[in-house]
């Protein structure tokens, strides 16, 4: 006993990684709790059911609201994430130690950044919404800690980079290991993409201090987008990159091709950036034809994730067999559905089918028409970022946090049934806001339940309305009993390593990389990367061009 | 196992060369319908400067003009709301409506049509439209534009 509390125990001494992957990921985690609170307040607003009253000491509005949930789930959440498993993954692949100087730089700038932008959003000087659009204009400091916290990324990029350049100098000739090369560009791609928002915060910085008169709505909407959709592939990406690297070993199968999960990650190198103006299908001042070319791209965009989506079945499959799972679909109720992990991963896959076709629908300009800005979008972006991305990164989380800090998972009951809330939860949500975007044109982004104007002229909408609101109470539960598990799992005091995951579960692949002259290609990762500059230069060079030496400069308004 | 891969294999390339020609008919689609659906999707009709929209030029007097047989309408979409604050159309006649914002962003979407406009300062709007039902039609601001945002909603009469 006297031994024990004499000695302090320092679980991360031999891997500091660990403490670092820990901070990053439940500092994400908490921005999620607080921008999800948010969430099925949006949804009972949808219902036709008003609590912001209730609310008013603490948060003045319900678009007050929505910039944090936006903001903290959609911007910081998913960064922070990526921060955390695009750093350990390959670090604990190769065996190698990230720069952790830099790694902690990253964490602190984050942080520094969130806290500076928390600031007025929380005192509602900043309820301009995660787009912040031009004209609208917040206090100065919402746009620097933003810049801030997206510029930590920039150091994750070259603690990355450091670390893999460090592998291959000493294992000259051999193909990179697949979690690296996914790792590698993911943030190269990042890099390619942040860039819009990076440019856009020289404008609007200066401009939220009085130091630039105006700003012009279109280019700093058209910079928005060029950030605002690959960042959708930023969310995305590490998901798809524990689907590939940890859920067939967890489901008890492999992989099935190394090569194609490799190709994959080329293909959202080059497709992911060249597409933002299917964002501004409706936006006078950006011509019909260069809509039509983005359009192109947009569809190239979904080749990846079509291929993603057989290797990821193949394996599970594969996965299932092995269990002894026999017939056409016995391989599915095979499949470890007890498992907390696989059940998020199969869920959130499950809600991203109907997700990708409606996908499918917003990229078709004329679709889009019918749809554009409409509940249908946030519908459509709940299968996606809210389900599967979140899905992946709280299922991680139930096998992450006890490898981490060999702290055993505590719940693990609730740890499923929060899991099934959330898909469940979701999946109605999203069908009623699809049918009421589609049907009703019910806007999104608007306090109906706050306006008798918008409840009288959407009241033919009720029967979905009602759906709404169980899906907020469903959700409410799910989101509850996933952050008591999580914090409940990370906070204990009790260590028993023997009983967590002591190495992170990489598969093993069935065709595997060594010899495939496709694994090779894609080596020559310097190559891709310029063709991904050159398609971005030549699919937003000349309207950007155009954009910046016709500036109209427009002064800013607060409106809220 | 090796067996297996093959079969695997097989199924993958069947797989993309589906995704792929898919991807070919909706490309093809889509410019089709681009090509003949005519003027209904948004394109820019020149600029403005918002701090004059309401002093100077065609938008500081919002109206609708008949024109021989069609309609033009220069609208304005301000915080909260449209002006003109009605329009009335008669049915089966081209409306070309011009529109801007002088102040934030908005946006003018008309139910049961397939116009859906973003409205950005700055920038002019053009959309055409041919009414084929007489009736009431609900404009809906589907930007975030503000605190009274979730208020601006206005209508448009088609008479038959
Ligand atoms: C409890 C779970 C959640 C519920 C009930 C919920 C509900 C909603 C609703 C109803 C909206 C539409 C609000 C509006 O347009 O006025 C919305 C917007 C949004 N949600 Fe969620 N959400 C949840 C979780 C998430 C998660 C996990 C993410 C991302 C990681 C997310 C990202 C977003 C984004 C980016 C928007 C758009 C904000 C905007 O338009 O400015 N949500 N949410
Ligand atoms: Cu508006």
């Amino acid at each position: 006993m006297a031994v024990q509390t004499l000695i302090r125990f320092d679980a991360y001494a031999d891997a500091p990684e660990k403490k670092y992957a820990l901070y990053m990921m439940m500092l994400g985690f908490s921005a999620l709790a607080l921008g999800t609170f948010f969430g099925p307040l949006q949804a009972f607003n949808y219902g036709g059911l008003d609590l912001y009253p209730l609310l008013k000491p603490v948060f003045q509005n319900y678009y007050q609201g929505l910039s944090l949930h936006g903001v903290l789930n959609a911007i910081v959440f998913t960064q922070l994430f990526a921060q955390t498993i695009m750093i350990y993954l390959p670090a604990r692949e190769l065996g190698l130690r990230p720069n952790m100087k830099l790694a902690w730089a990253s964490f602190w700038m984050a942080l520094a950044g969130l806290l500076t932008a928390a600031v007025p959003l929380l005192l509602n000087e900043a309820s301009v919404l995660y787009t912040f659009y031009a004209p609208l204009k917040a206090n100065w400091a919402f746009y620097t800690g933003a810049a801030i916290f997206v510029l930590s990324s920039y150091i994750s990029i070259y603690v990355a980079l450091e670390l893999w350049l460090r592998w291959r100098r000493a294992n000259p000739g051999k193909i990179t290991p697949l979690a690296t090369f996914m790792a590698v560009t993911f943030w190269l791609m990042w890099f390619l993409a942040s860039l819009g928002l990076v440019v856009e915060m020289l404008f609007l910085i200066p401009w939220s201090l009085g130091i630039l008169p105006g700003v012009d709505p279109l280019l700093m909407r058209t910079l928005f987008w060029y950030t605002g959709h690959p960042i959708v592939y930023f969310w995305l990406l590490p998901a798809y990159t524990l689907a590939y690297v940890t859920l067939p070993r967890l489901a008890g199968g492999k992989l099935v091709s190394d090569p194609l999960a490799r190709l994959v990650f080329v293909l959202f190198l080059l497709f992911s950036v060249p597409v933002g103006f299917h964002h501004q299908f409706a936006d006078p001042g950006i011509a019909p034809y260069w809509k039509f070319i983005h359009t192109v791209l947009t569809m190239m965009v979904a080749v990846p994730s079509l291929i993603t989506a057989f290797t990821i079945a193949a394996s599970l499959e594969v996965a299932g067999r092995t269990n002894g799972g026999k017939g056409l679909l016995g391989w599915i109720t095979s499949l470890p559905w007890h498992n907390p992990t696989v059940l998020a991963f199969l869920l959130g896959f499950l809600a991203f089918i109907p997700g990708g076709a409606g996908g499918i629908v917003n990229a078709s300009f004329n679709l889009n028409q019918n749809v554009h800005n409409t509940v249908w979008i946030p519908g459509h972006f709940h299968l996606q970022v809210g389900t599967l991305v979140t899905m992946a990164a709280m299922g991680t989380a139930f096998w992450l946090i006890p490898h981490l800090t060999g702290k055993p998972l505590v719940a693990r009951g609730l740890a499923v049934a929060s899991q099934w809330l959330w898909f469940l939860g979701m999946f109605l949500m999203t069908f009623a806001l699809h049918w009421m975007g589609f049907l009703y044109a019910i806007p999104r982004r608007a306090h109906i339940a706050g306006s008798p104007v918008a409840m009288e002229a959407f009241k033919e909408s009720s029967a979905w309305m009602a759906l709404n609101i169980v899906s907020g109470v469903i959700l409410l539960v799910a989101a509850v009993l996933f952050f008591y598990v999580i914090f409940a799992t990370a906070l204990q005091n009790r260590r028993e390593p023997e009983k967590v995951l002591g190495e992170v579960p990489f598969s093993e692949a069935i065709s595997k990389p060594e010899g495939s002259s496709l694994a090779r290609l894609t080596e020559r990762v310097g190559f891709w990367f310029g063709l991904a500059v050159l398609l971005v230069v030549l699919a937003y060079g000349p309207v950007l061009y155009q954009m910046f030496t016709n500036m109209l400069p427009v002064p800013g308004v607060r409106l809220w | 196992m090796e067996h297996q891969e093959h079969v695997i294999e097989r199924y993958e390339r069947a797989w993309i060369f589906f995704g792929l020609a898919m991807i070919a008919v909706f490309i093809i689609l889509i410019g089709y319908m681009m090509m003949t659906m005519g003027n209904t999707n948004p394109v820019g009709a020149g600029r403005i400067d918002p701090t004059k929209v309401r002093t100077e030029g065609e938008f500081a007097n919002p109206r609708v003009e008949q024109i021989g047989n069609e309609y033009v309408a220069y609208v304005q979409a301000f915080s909260f709301g449209y002006l003109p604050n009605e329009m009335r159309f008669k049915v089966g006649r081209r409306v070309t409506f011009y529109i801007t914002a002088p102040d934030v962003q908005h946006g003018f979407q008309v139910e049961n049509t397939n116009i859906n406009v973003q409205v950005i300062p700055g920038e002019i709007a053009k959309v055409s439209y041919t009414f084929s039902r007489p009736g009431e039609y609900r404009i809906i601001c589907n930007e975030y534009c503000g605190i009274g945002h979730a208020n601006m909603i206005s209508k448009l009469i088609v008479e038959p």
